[in-house]
């Protein structure tokens, strides 16, 4: 048995305890998850080391029923004193809450056992083992790859490396027991230029992974980051226009994460979202595909068994353009008179809601050159700044940095100037979607082009 | 003492840390050569409670604790935490933060005595402590009353948070404080529908003090703020874009000035040198009009503290006077770089992460028009009465704000309501732009919670009714066709 499954042994039964001792004072539903981690950061500016942060941290959350009112409580203190009084405090605040009649856990035979977990192979022993010492020289690499890059990169906000393994255990009174584990390494490089007038800039790239072996090296990181800073030296803004606008696969990923916080089942119950009742309408052009899959290996967002214990399962939200199905756990199903999607998410205080896992918009056949070089005047977005995006209406605006397409080609970089339209609108103008898609982050994109937007600048 | 919770750590608490543990614990710190060492000891409990579908739906307590120990030689930083208070837990985590200076010399720590601190926030019951039944009957009386008030309305939450954060800080200089920050942060938020337009609106604050805050500021009063601006918006129109000016309301519009300015003056950014504010003080960087003070010592203000996080304590900090850059906010690391003394700005999230310079009640000071001459002056413009949030580019001062409630000025008066806008500008720019400043200071209501590399903490802001000739408004509206 390694270390981890030890572990998480140990999580499942500190979670039985204090799930039982929750029921015996009481409580007719409860629910622990216990988590544990350990993580070693290091930063390094200028060559220097600037930061080695290194520890270890556990948790217990607890969340209880009694007839149908809910409570939850959290601690860091898992002394006996501490766990007393995170069981004590759950009951007396559930005896404050008002009955809810669509709260209860899921229904016992929709539970999952271990037999049915696919292997995910989110864990690597290497990740651990990585010293303070190899952690400081990747990320010292990863900066002078970017000074020597160019030599307008002058300046550095630094280049951080970061490990992390947790390990974290579910136990119900419902009869689920699982545990889970994962490791973690990410690399970042942060280098600054100056620029006209006084202005500075800077940009960034990172890596991430699972396994220690599949992330980037750190060269490669460092000449992206230097790359990504020159390129907006001298940028200014535009006039304003309506103009087409082609996302690169990192705004895109913003664009799509904005849609991921509309198609979860507690927004749509709260008509907290544009999408209340467009399941089975076309919400996007039909170029738009997009998934909900846990189940892919090594992918940061997956997960076998969700917040509740039932089977994970990809779900297909967007097909063909059309809304399929909105993301739920078991409380935003009965609110919806539907069932779960097997999307619940469990936060480590213990609150319970709908999550998106790995939500993915699929590639097209399309090269992201090939959308640049058909377009002849427009846009080109590389980040996007501040948080104008109203949930309910859909209403978008954003500010954009990037570039300026003439004639097919990138120009001249653009920088404050804001996009505009309604998402609705925006997702539907979708006219072209490239194939350049990376697993990096959990809710990803490749590069896609909206036919018209209104641009604001000077 | 009375009320519930209270920190192990206390004075009379299960593992109560005095001077003679805190001098053994910074010696382990210092036993590889680093120059300098402190422990941060941290209980915090915080609770929240949501009315939904007019039920109490959910109630939740949360307890973290822990120490985190820094050590520094030279620009470098060693942390690490613990969780329990047991010595040996201590020491360990002493330790590991040591080993950045592994191979100097030992340095013994100043014997630490308790530095006595002001009270900025004298609460008679804590909040945490009153029964929650009273907590209860506050959102059932705000959820009353924003259905109560219109038939548009459709969904009502209401949400009220609690916590105390108890800190006890100990340094190789010497010197040993401790504070315990109460904070309440009461939310509200509406849906209202009306022919298949449906629009949100809301209403919050609070700050540190106990349930008198809603004494001032009633549950009925918030309410009728959030449905207020629900139903001007289901009128609202798309916004223009382009440049225009744009007039700021007073108390909440400081956020933006918090962004603009606040993080770039912030001392980090400036010891490196990335910070387009880096190496100008004494220069003009704003308009004659503009006087920008960051000040700790507002009474019951979200954004206050007796004692920093490094065991400082704060008062008021001039960074702009009439236009010129007079400081940096300082924590110890950016103070031994510039040679001054930390000015109790060394601000984190909880014991799990490294202080940083951070700010704490932000404010531009009134001026001298009156509010109605202000709008009175603008043909054509924006007024910006709500925002959402807001992000700034630290290396070159470009931010972007959201609104969520803004009107056209169209001939000197305020008209209709507007969707969706955004304003985009660069701080020094926006600041030099500065045209008018009315005599209406406020300090906004307690909801802000600024973010910085990861690390959340309450602060709060403040202008009185700001003109800004010409800044980019983003909206979808573009003039002339």
């Amino acid at each position: 048995m390694s270390n981890a499954e030890e572990e998480a042994k140990a999580l499942v039964d500190l979670g039985r305890s204090v799930m039982e001792r929750a029921i015996e004072g009481g409580a007719d539903v409860a629910e622990a998850g216990v988590h544990s981690g350990s993580h070693l950061s290091v930063k390094v500016r200028m060559s220097e080391p600037e930061l080695v942060e290194e520890a270890g941290s556990r948790a217990l959350g607890l969340r209880v029923m009694v007839g149908q009112r809910v409570a939850s409580t959290y601690t860091s203190d898992l002394s006996e004193a501490g766990q007393r009084t995170l069981i004590e405090d759950a009951l007396e605040l559930a005896r404050l809450s008002e009955s809810d009649e669509f709260a209860g856990p899921p229904d016992p035979s929709e539970l999952s056992s271990p037999t049915q977990w696919a292997d995910l192979d989110t864990f690597d022993e290497g990740v651990s083992e990585i010293s303070a010492d190899e952690a400081l020289s990747r990320a010292q690499h990863g900066e002078r790859a970017a000074f020597d890059f160019d030599p307008r990169i002058t300046n550095s906000e630094g280049a951080s490396f970061t490990r992390a393994r947790g390990v974290s255990a579910l136990v119900t009174s419902g009869g689920f027991a699982g545990s889970d584990y994962g490791t973690y390494a990410s690399l970042v490089v942060n280098p600054v230029a100056d620029d006209e007038g006084g202005k500075k800039r800077s940009g960034y790239h990172w890596s991430a992974s699972r396994h220690y072996a599949d992330l980037e090296d750190s060269q490669a990181v460092g000449e992206e980051a230097a790359r990504r800073t020159i390129a907006q030296l001298g940028a200014k803004k535009l006039p304003t226009q309506e103009l087409p606008v082609i996302f690169d696969k990192d705004a895109a990923r913003s664009i799509l994460g904005l849609f991921a916080g509309c198609v979860l089942g507690s927004s749509i119950w709260r008509k907290s979202s544009y999408l209340v009742d467009r399941v089975g309408t076309r919400v996007a052009s039909d170029l738009v595909d997009i998934v909900d899959d846990p189940l892919l290996p090594r992918a940061p967002g997956s997960r076998a068994f969700d917040g509740e214990g039932l089977l994970c399962r990809r779900n297909v939200v967007v097909e063909g353009g059309v809304l399929k199905t909105y993301l739920m756990d078991t409380y935003s199903a009965r609110k919806l008179g539907q069932t779960s999607t097997g999307s619940a998410s469990r936060s480590p205080a213990g609150g319970i809601s709908p999550s998106t896992s790995n939500l993915i918009l699929k590639a097209n056949a399309q090269s992201r050159d090939e959308l640049i070089a058909e377009t002849k005047h427009g846009l080109y977005v590389t980040s996007m700044m501040g948080f104008g995006f109203n949930a309910v209406t859909g209403d978008f605006s954003r500010g954009a940095s990037g570039f300026l397409i003439q004639n097919g080609e990138l120009s001249d970089p653009v920088s404050e100037v804001t996009i505009s339209l309604n998402l609705d609108q925006l997702l539907q103008r979708i006219d072209a979607v490239a194939d350049d898609l990376d697993q990096r982050t959990a809710i990803a994109s490749p590069t896609f082009r909206v036919s018209s937007m209104t641009l604001a600048g000077s | 003492m009375t009320g519930r919770y209270h920190a192990p750590f206390a004075e009379h608490g299960s593992h109560a840390v005095d001077a003679d543990i805190a001098d053994r614990l910074l010696r382990i710190a210092l036993e590889k050569g680093g120059d300098y060492a402190d422990l941060f000891f941290e209980y915090s409990v915080s609770g929240s409670y949501v009315y939904d579908e007019q039920i109490l739906k959910s109630a939740r307590r949360a307890v973290s604790m822990g120490l985190g120990v820094r050590v520094m030689k030279g620009d470098a930083t060693g942390y690490a935490y613990c969780e329990d208070f047991s010595f040996d837990a201590m020491k360990r985590a002493a330790k590991t933060a040591a080993q950045i200076a592994a191979g100097g010399q030992p340095l013994a720590p100043l014997a630490v005595s308790m530095r006595d601190a002001p009270n900025r926030y004298p609460v008679s019951v804590e909040s945490l402590d009153v029964d929650g039944e009273a907590k209860k009957a506050i959102l059932e009386r705000a959820d009353r009353a924003a259905r109560a008030s219109d038939s548009r309305v459709v969904r009502v939450d209401a949400s009220f948070a609690e916590s105390a954060r108890e800190v006890l800080i100990a340094n190789s200089l010497g010197h040993m404080a401790r504070d315990r920050q109460p904070l309440i942060r009461f939310g509200i938020h509406v849906i209202a529908e009306d022919a298949g337009n449906r629009q949100s609106g809301s209403s919050g604050g609070g700050g540190r003090m106990g349930l008198e805050y809603f004494d001032g500021q009633t549950p009925e009063w918030h309410a009728e703020q959030a449905v207020k601006q629900a139903l001007v918006m289901l009128d609202a129109r798309e916004a223009p874009a382009g440049e225009m000016d744009v007039v700021l309301a007073p108390g909440d519009s400081g956020i933006l000035l918090h962004e603009a300015v606040g993080h770039g003056l912030e001392a980090d950014f400036n010891r490196k040198k990335t910070s387009n504010y880096s190496g100008r003080v004494g220069e003009e960087v704003a308009s004659a009009l503009c006087t920008v003070v960051d000040d700790a010592s507002l009474e019951g203000s979200r954004g206050s503290i007796n004692v920093d996080d490094e065991g400082q304590l704060p008062t008021r900090s001039v960074l702009i006077e009439d236009g010129v850059l007079k400081g940096y906010m300082q924590d110890r690391h950016s103070a031994d770089f510039f040679g001054t003394t930390p000015d109790g700005h060394g601000r984190r999230q909880s014991f799990r992460s490294h202080p940083m310079p951070r700010m704490t009640n932000t404010m531009l000071l009134g001026g001298q028009d009156a509010p109605e001459d202000i709008i009175r002056s603008v043909s054509r413009g924006v007024y910006a009465k709500k925002f959402g949030g807001g992000q700034v580019d630290i290396a070159n001062g470009d931010f972007v704000f959201s609104l969520t409630e803004g009107y056209l000025i169209e001939d000197g008066k305020v008209t209709a309501p507007l969707k969706g806008v955004n304003l985009i500008g660069n701080g020094p720019d926006a600041m030099r732009n500065v045209v008018m400043l009315g005599h209406d200071f406020e300090v906004s209501d307690g909801i802000w919670t600024c973010g910085k590399e990861g690390q959340s903490v309450p602060v709060g802001v403040g202008c009185p009714t700001i003109k800004i000739a010409s800044m980019t408004v983003g909206g979808t509206q573009v003039a002339g066709g």
